[in-house]
């Protein structure tokens, strides 16, 4: 199911403050109780009660009171929780959010949320801040802070209709959403937090961060590590939005995929996390640990979905898992590994993109057209980061950058054009001569020569430190002018299987052990 | 604690005036978003071409503070970069590097033959690649080592493929003939454990060392292996 490449997250409706109910400085009781409250929760660094206010409180309110209309302005509210600074900090960080997923922003609006970013994370970079917050609320502040960089950069390259107002508040307003900026807040966050060398001690027991969620249970805060955790996700997507997979993977690498860590504490930044590590390697040609990392995630959403129906996540929870299996479909494609994939996400796939797979494997002109299809769908909303010009005639570039990222892995398809075909014959053949194959391929000796090499280059992945690992499932060597080929055996992963019978009778045991004799 | 409004928490280190001068490297990984280390990025390049070393990480910066100010790109610079990712195959460096050059900038002569000479190193038209790579001289002359490269790219491939590899087959992969290719082979066989078998009637053979890619046998069964931290955890109950 493609959808259009431009479609925005988040309801295009009127904008709020030219609605005729809405008054800014109008506070209804309810919120009045609700600001109180989250004051005085964060002052006595309740994290649940701040957590239920934060996921719950606020939707119930936003979805009865303030559907499409903004929430009371921060000057409103500020006189009932002492005019607190930070305080305001975070609320208008709440208000711009709710704004961008109900409401589209005028441009003064997104320049005013840039601002409110800049002061947030000023005040939490300075260490000042003696908070402890959900990690839900921290990751959802990284993430939406990318996201509106992502939204501010696709509203600026669409300079066709822009009024004058528009350009000359662009024009005068040209450090906001400044991919400088950006970027560097995000590096800040890491390098003060020291998230890195935090990290790096936990490994050797000399730091405890990941075994307490990341929270601080020696009267500190954990804002400014959380925060600079996530920041390293942040990066990875900012990264892959502008196309620099390598260095996007590089921000990534302190945080271990394989285990648990904060990074999972929330599904939203878990995801986000894999969505983008799997594009990112899938760009890289490391077909591989892509495909390992979308089975994985994809069967964790497939089991735990159920219980984040309530959630306001829930809607983008799916969307991505949409998109990760579109990406599998991809990976697979290009590289049939299908020992990979487990039972359930493989028959989820074959449900979504079976028929479309088989094709995309014939990689004809119709194949490449379910390519683009795929990944038109899936992948990230690429920016153009610079500066826009003003000259006229004034146009849209905002497809530019998406358009030079299809076309680069389209080239990429096509190089793999020829590959399908040597896989069919050697998926049959043990031995076969070079005459025999190049009759069978319909091409000469010497051009079935440099579709062998290319077989193997294509499928030999070299990964960051330089080593060559293959992605082939079917693989052969040459000896003169016969090609022998090498079956693999199914491994049978005899370890695994005792380690969990193992700990399946431990548990039997216990269990035994509980049960009392009349 | 007044209300700061920040430009965007710009560093404004430079690299080597007043007191510390750092080294490129050392930028790139401290201080990566910062439009003033354009021109140390770019001496670098020039550094790389002469001294034959390399550095994909800061390169990758250059290409991205490009894209931040196009304004400021100096294509000789990129089309260096490039010649430079070329000679780092089979890493798909180039690829990288493309995905940051705006498709206007691509679509110049220098660059059009720069992704051709990769589309054919990419699937292995050796012949191709260095008949065009003749014609494109100008270009890849300023970068020593170019050929070298290639050259080494080419026997990578070859020894992924080939346990056994027709003389003439190499030849064409690494544009070496006759008595140049006589010397070549012979280097390879002292230090690289090449062995040539003659009396073969066609073409002699030329055995490409073992490697766990032409000779199955050497695979290591790696998904038999369990990895310790999965044994650690039952420890508690062995114990």
């Amino acid at each position: 199911m493609a959808m259009p490449y431009d479609y925005e997250d988040g309801h295009q409706q009127q904008s709020g403050p030219d609605s005729l109910s809405y008054d800014p400085s109008f506070v209804p009781d309810p919120v009045k109780s609700f600001v109180v409250h989250l004051y005085r929760h964060i002052r006595e660094k309740n994290v649940y009660e701040i957590h239920q206010m934060y996921e719950n409180s606020f939707q119930t309110l936003s979805e009865r009171m303030f559907k499409d209309v903004p929430w009371p302005s921060v000057d409103a509210v500020a006189p009932f929780v002492d005019n607190d600074h930070v305080f305001c900090l975070l609320y208008r960080e709440m208000w711009f959010r709710h704004l961008y997923a109900r409401l589209s922003p005028t441009l003064k609006q997104r320049i005013d949320s840039w601002d409110n970013y800049c002061s947030l994370f000023q005040v939490v970079l300075h260490g000042v801040v003696n908070m402890q917050l959900p990690n839900q609320w921290l990751w959802d502040m990284v993430d939406e802070f990318v996201y509106q960089f992502q939204s501010f950069c696709q509203y600026r390259a669409k300079m066709k209709n822009k009024t004058e107002q528009e350009i000359a508040l662009l024009k005068q307003f040209d450090q906001a959403w400044n991919v400088y900026g950006v970027l560097n807040f995000l590096q800040a966050l890491v390098e003060k937090s020291m998230i890195i060398q935090i990290l790096e001690q936990e490994k050797e027991g000399l730091e405890q961060f990941t075994a307490t969620d990341g929270y601080d249970y020696n009267g500190g805060s954990n804002v400014l590590k959380v925060l600079g955790y996530f920041s390293m996700i942040g990066l990875l997507r900012v990264h892959c939005l502008l196309g620099d997979y390598h260095t996007g993977l590089k921000c990534l690498l302190p945080i271990d995929l394989s285990q648990q860590g904060v990074y999972t504490s929330v599904i939203g930044s878990h995801i986000a996390t894999i969505y983008h590590y799997g594009f990112a390697n899938l760009m890289l040609r490391r077909y591989v640990d892509a495909i390992r990392e979308f089975n994985k995630i994809l069967l964790y959403i497939y089991k735990t979905k159920q219980y984040h129906q309530k959630s306001p996540q829930y809607e983008q929870i799916l969307k991505k898992n949409e998109q990760m299996y579109a990406l599998l479909a991809i990976s697979l494609s290009l590289c049939p590994q299908v020992k990979l994939v487990e039972e359930t996400v493989n028959s989820q796939l074959r449900e979504k993109y079976g028929e479309k797979m088989l094709r995309m494997q014939r990689f004809d002109d119709e194949a490449f057209a379910l390519y683009d299809e795929l990944f038109s769908y899936a992948c990230p909303k690429f920016i153009t980061p610079s500066a826009p010009s003003f000259e006229e005639p004034l146009v849209n570039y905002n497809q530019d950058a998406y358009r030079l990222q299809l076309k680069l892995f389209l080239y990429e398809v096509k190089q793999q054009q020829l590959l399908s075909g040597v896989r069919t014959f050697l998926k049959v053949y043990s031995t076969i001569s070079m005459g025999k194959l190049a009759t069978y391929l319909e091409v000469d000796e010497p051009t079935l020569r440099t579709i062998l090499l290319t077989y193997k280059h294509k499928t030999h992945a070299v990964d960051s430190d330089g080593k060559i690992s293959s992605n082939a499932d079917v693989d052969f060597y040459v000896d003169d002018d016969m090609i022998h080929v090498i079956e693999s055996k199914p491994a049978k992963r005899y370890g695994d299987y005792f380690l969990r019978q193992i700990v399946k009778l431990e548990g039997v045991m216990t269990d035994v052990d509980r049960v009392k004799l009349e | 604690m007044g209300r700061e409004i920040s430009s965007g928490g710009q560093k404004s280190s430079s690299s080597s005036s007043a007191g510390m001068s750092y080294t490129v490297e050392q930028l790139v990984a401290v201080n990566p978003y910062n439009p003033d280390i354009l021109p140390d990025l770019e001496n670098f390049v020039n550094e790389q071409v002469s001294s034959q070393t390399y550095n994909l990480d800061a390169n990758l910066c250059l290409l991205r503070l490009y894209q931040f100010e196009p304004e400021r790109m100096s294509t000789q610079i990129v089309a260096r970069i490039l010649v430079k990712a070329l000679m780092a195959m089979p890493a798909p460096d180039f690829s990288l590097c493309l995905f940051l050059i705006p498709e206007r900038v691509q679509m110049e002569e220098q660059f059009k033959t720069l992704i051709v000479l990769s589309h054919y190193l990419e699937t292995a038209r050796f012949r191709q690649f260095w008949d065009e790579a003749a014609k494109s001289r100008h270009l890849l002359e300023v970068v020593p080592g170019f050929e070298q490269a290639i050259q080494a790219y080419a026997i990578h491939v070859l020894s992924l493929t080939y346990q056994k590899v027709p003389r003439s087959v190499l030849a064409e992969a690494i544009n070496i003939e006759g008595l140049s290719l006589d010397k070549f082979v012979e280097h390879h066989t002292a230090n690289s454990g090449w062995v040539v078998e003659k009396g073969h009637v066609k073409s002699p053979l030329i055995t490409l060392p073992s490697n766990e890619f032409n000779r199955p046998e050497l695979k290591k069964n790696t998904a038999d292996g369990v990895p310790f931290e999965h044994v650690a955890r039952i420890f508690p109950i062995l114990g």
